[in-house]
């Protein structure tokens, strides 16, 4: 390991980790916008520069004067709040969100100048369960958060959110088993490399063609970790405020916010690698695109890598918009119908998925 | 064999520095009020004063879901050794795992039939 390895090492974690926050900002913007638009009104627009932009931007509000401003609040912590908990918890709560994408692949490899450099910031042989480990730790964010505030409200947001956020972890755990058994590796970026081929040379074979049944399963159980509209009870804030953080401020409640959007973009980021073919551009090769009929477009190395993380950055951002295209077309479940779901619709599907996976491989040889 | 958490170990520490500047941003430049404190630092209950503690007691169904938790989430992870080396094992691997999900499936019959899933 030399100092070349760590720093490259150093710049892929950081370029991933300013991909997870500026996507969860840009996010936060559509979703602004996006609401606006379903809900027929205006939306964010209140940005200007001294007013010498031709056009108000609400994108440099979401960005820069909505953090600033969150930046000067006072930060109260109530009397008989425990200090170091209730500051522990918004940590807990992004930190594990951030570090995820550690196992993601984001593009496959890049050779510069001698190097071979793989686009993942740590390649683990195990990487589904280091996800899987780090997103479980989230749950603590929410329970200390609630705990840790000495309020009602925040109590109830942080119980109801615990039994949600562990019930739906099961359904994920066994959504993800089908995926693991039709490509036989917990390596994320093996999985990725598998999703490559084609079939009759024109339609990718993308996990989602294998597993229709536990991308479904996964991306339900996937929305209803991020705790947002239709699952949003801990904190529905025409329940409880605004649940396990209502009684933080300033940028420790930002970065709850920030958590549930990070959240998003992870589940996405999952969702793409396993089911939509991670990098993987249809028809791309590591020389160029491979038409049907046997033509075939070369393509420069460094166009090919760019191609595959753009590809990978606008699946990861469609599976992000559909999330919120559904956050504002449903309803709010009631507390039974979320546990309903969970427990007895889900759970019992990704078993049943996860057997029919094991006796058609079997049967297939 | 370790060198792969190298990444792992430098997003962590980048991470941490990042979530803590953020978290602990308000607490450095935000604005600071020393009139009317006490009234400030009360838990937000709609305007009525808070009577009586916040961590009283809540229903025993959240605990048993914790309980069912754990167990089928111990089951789940048994079962990810078993997909990784599933083709090798073949037929009899199948029929193992279809025994190991038939008690499974059979507890989760058990706890649907005593109501532990039914909320009121």
């Amino acid at each position: 390991m030399g100092l070349i390895e760590v720093g490259i090492a150093g710049a892929k974690a950081f370029a991933v980790l300013m991909l997870v926050l500026h996507m969860s900002a840009v996010l936060l913007w559509v979703e602004r916008k996006g609401s606006a638009l379903i809900q027929d009104r205006i939306g964010a627009n209140r940005a200007n520069i001294f007013g010498v932009m031709p056009v108000n931007l609400g994108l440099i509000n979401t960005l820069v004067a909505d953090p600033l401003k969150l930046l000067t609040k006072e930060d109260v912590v109530p009397a008989g709040a425990d200090k170091l908990l209730h500051f522990l918890a918004p940590f807990l709560a992004v930190f594990p969100v951030m570090v995820t994408f550690a196992a993601i692949p984001f593009g496959d490899q890049l050779v510069i100048g001698g190097h071979t450099i793989n686009l993942q910031v740590a390649g683990l042989d195990i990487g589904i369960l280091y996800v899987l480990a780090m997103s479980s730790l989230a749950v603590y964010g929410v329970v200390l958060g609630g705990w840790a505030s000495n309020s009602r409200w925040a109590l109830l947001g942080a119980i109801r959110g615990s039994a949600q956020m562990i019930s739906y972890e099961i359904a994920m755990g066994l959504a993800l088993i089908g995926a693991v058994m039709t490509f036989g590796t917990l390596d994320m970026q093996a999985i990725a490399r598998a999703q490559g081929h084609h079939f009759f040379g024109l339609i990718p074979a993308w996990g989602v063609f294998y597993q229709p049944l536990a991308f479904l399963v996964f991306l339900i159980a996937g929305i209803a970790e991020t705790k947002r509209v239709p699952f949003d009870l801990p904190e529905g804030e025409s329940e409880l405020i605004s649940g396990y953080f209502t009684e933080y401020s300033g940028m420790k409640q930002a970065a709850f916010m920030l958590s549930d959007f990070a959240e998003s973009v992870v589940v996405a980021g999952l969702a793409t690698t396993l089911f939509f073919g991670a990098w993987q551009v249809p028809l791309l090769f590591r020389d160029g695109f491979h038409l049907p009929g046997g033509a075939i477009v070369a393509l420069p190395h460094l166009a090919v890598v760019g191609l595959q993380i753009a590809s990978f950055t606008v699946k990861v951002f469609a599976l992000c918009v559909f999330q919120i295209l559904v956050r504002w077309t449903l309803p709010r479940y009631r507390y039974d119908q979320v546990m309903d779901l969970g427990w007895k619709y889900l759970l019992p599907l990704a078993l049943a998925n996860m057997l029919v996976t094991g006796i058609v491989i079997v049967l297939l040889g | 064999m370790l060198d792969q958490y190298i990444g792992v170990v430098i997003t962590f520490a980048l991470g941490a520095v990042i979530v803590l500047g953020m978290v602990s941003g308000s607490m450095i430049f935000g604005a600071r009020s020393t009139s009317r404190r006490a009234v400030k630092d009360e838990v937000f209950e709609c305007g009525n004063p808070s009577s009586g503690p916040a961590r009283g007691r809540f229903s025993v169904h959240f605990y048993l879901v914790a309980i069912l938790f754990i167990v089928f989430d111990v089951e789940v992870v048994f079962m990810y050794p078993w997909a990784i080396v599933f083709r090798q094992l073949g037929v009899p691997g199948l029929i193992e795992m279809l025994t190991f999900v038939a008690i499974l499936g059979f507890g989760l019959a058990y706890v649907w039939r005593r109501g532990a899933l039914a909320w009121d």
